[in-house]
């Protein structure tokens, strides 16, 4: 039941990143100026942190869901689907774990 | 002969314990001065043996200690599915459970089922969960002349349907399905597991009319695979998967 939690609510959070992304790139259309304010307070650390969240929300969402898939697809995955939530985990951990480092030294690294 | 008798007893004694079993409870009359309906924790203090289940600490309280204690069972053996309840927060049969598998050191808490209206403390309303079963019309819907002798069928085609077969009706799965929790209109796991019993069965007749029912919108469409039916049922049933070979019939539109 986690993994369909962990899926609802990052699923959410990228809706909701959408949302966002949608209304300030369409800024560009009423104002170039208020535009490059708005995109330029992305830059903060504060927002770095929260793309890394983003970035881990989507990694998450995307490789849980072809497990769903697989699941849905395959009885063999529907067998091992616990087998398969920790693949999940061990890619998204892989993955953060070389883009982290790499984003948070752009983040605070001031380069 | 007694003498005997009573030295085997402590040869063979069986490892005893105090547990503590933390009830939820639920007063629909509302007495000793509590409100009607009023839902409270009551904590009681039971002496048991390793041997002993769930169910014999419930019968222990309910016989010496609080006869107003209310909860179901009949056979008390894991097959007539009366007595499914929420056991340190996961739905099991109190009589197929044993105390001492579920660290009798800390209180085991007792719920009863979720998703279903309580009536008084562990008995809750069934008739949501049998209306759906109703439903998907579990009885043989044959096509055709009534044969004079048994309806043959090959051990192969038997074999699509087994799992199923051993469906007790206890709930513990519909009950423990999180969309089942905030959808009550949804038919629930053991309404599809109770129609994928007929559906992939050669003798029956009625597979599009079933299946037609569950390609509603509560029917096996709002199941979100998140495994907790599977992990509850106390006869081992692959609940998922029989919701799964729905959804491919479905899909492919074929049986």
């Amino acid at each position: 039941m986690w993994m369909w939690v962990v899926h609802r609510a990052t699923g959410v959070a990228i809706f909701f990143f959408l949302l966002v992304h949608v209304l300030d790139t369409s800024l560009v259309r009423v104002s170039p100026e208020a535009y490059n304010e708005v995109i330029g307070a992305y830059k903060t650390p504060i927002y770095g942190l929260i793309e890394a969240g983003l970035v881990a929300a989507i990694v998450l969402h995307a490789f849980n869901g072809l497990r769903i898939i697989a699941v849905d697809r395959w009885t063999w995955a529907l067998r091992r689907q616990r087998m398969l939530v920790w693949i999940v985990w061990g890619i998204f951990a892989v993955l953060m774990a070389g883009f982290l480092p790499r984003h948070l030294m752009h983040v605070f690294g001031g380069a | 002969m007694t003498a005997t008798a009573e030295k085997t007893e402590e040869v063979g004694a069986v490892e005893s314990f105090t547990v503590t079993l933390k009830i939820l409870r639920h007063d629909p009359d509302g007495l000793d001065g509590r409100e009607p309906g009023a839902e409270y924790w009551e904590e009681f203090q039971v002496e048991a043996h390793a041997t002993d289940r769930v169910l014999d600490a419930l019968h222990a309280i309910k016989w010496e200690q609080d006869g107003t204690l209310a909860f179901r069972r009949s056979c008390a053996h894991g097959v007539c599915g009366s007595d499914a309840m929420r056991i340190n927060a996961r739905n099991r049969l109190a009589c197929k459970t044993l105390l001492k598998d579920l660290n009798p050191a800390r209180p085991i808490t007792v719920e009863p089922i979720k998703g279903l209206p309580v009536e008084k403390d562990l008995i809750v309303d069934m008739e949501p969960f049998f209306a759906s079963y109703r439903d998907i019309m579990p009885f043989l819907m044959p096509s055709g002349p009534t044969p004079e002798r048994e309806r043959l069928q090959s051990p192969e085609d038997r074999e699509r349907f087994d799992d199923t077969t051993k469906c007790i009706l206890c709930a513990a799965c519909t009950t423990s399905c999180p969309v089942f929790w905030t959808d009550g209109q949804y038919f629930g796991p053991q309404a599809i597991v109770g129609a994928h019993r007929f559906i992939f069965d050669s003798r029956d007749d009625g597979e599009w009319d079933r299946l037609e029912i569950l390609n509603d919108q509560a029917g096996v469409w709002k199941c979100r695979t998140a495994f907790n039916c599977t992990e509850a049922c106390p006869r081992g049933i692959e609940v998922t998967k029989a919701i799964s070979e729905v959804k491919r019939a479905l899909t492919s539109g074929e049986v």
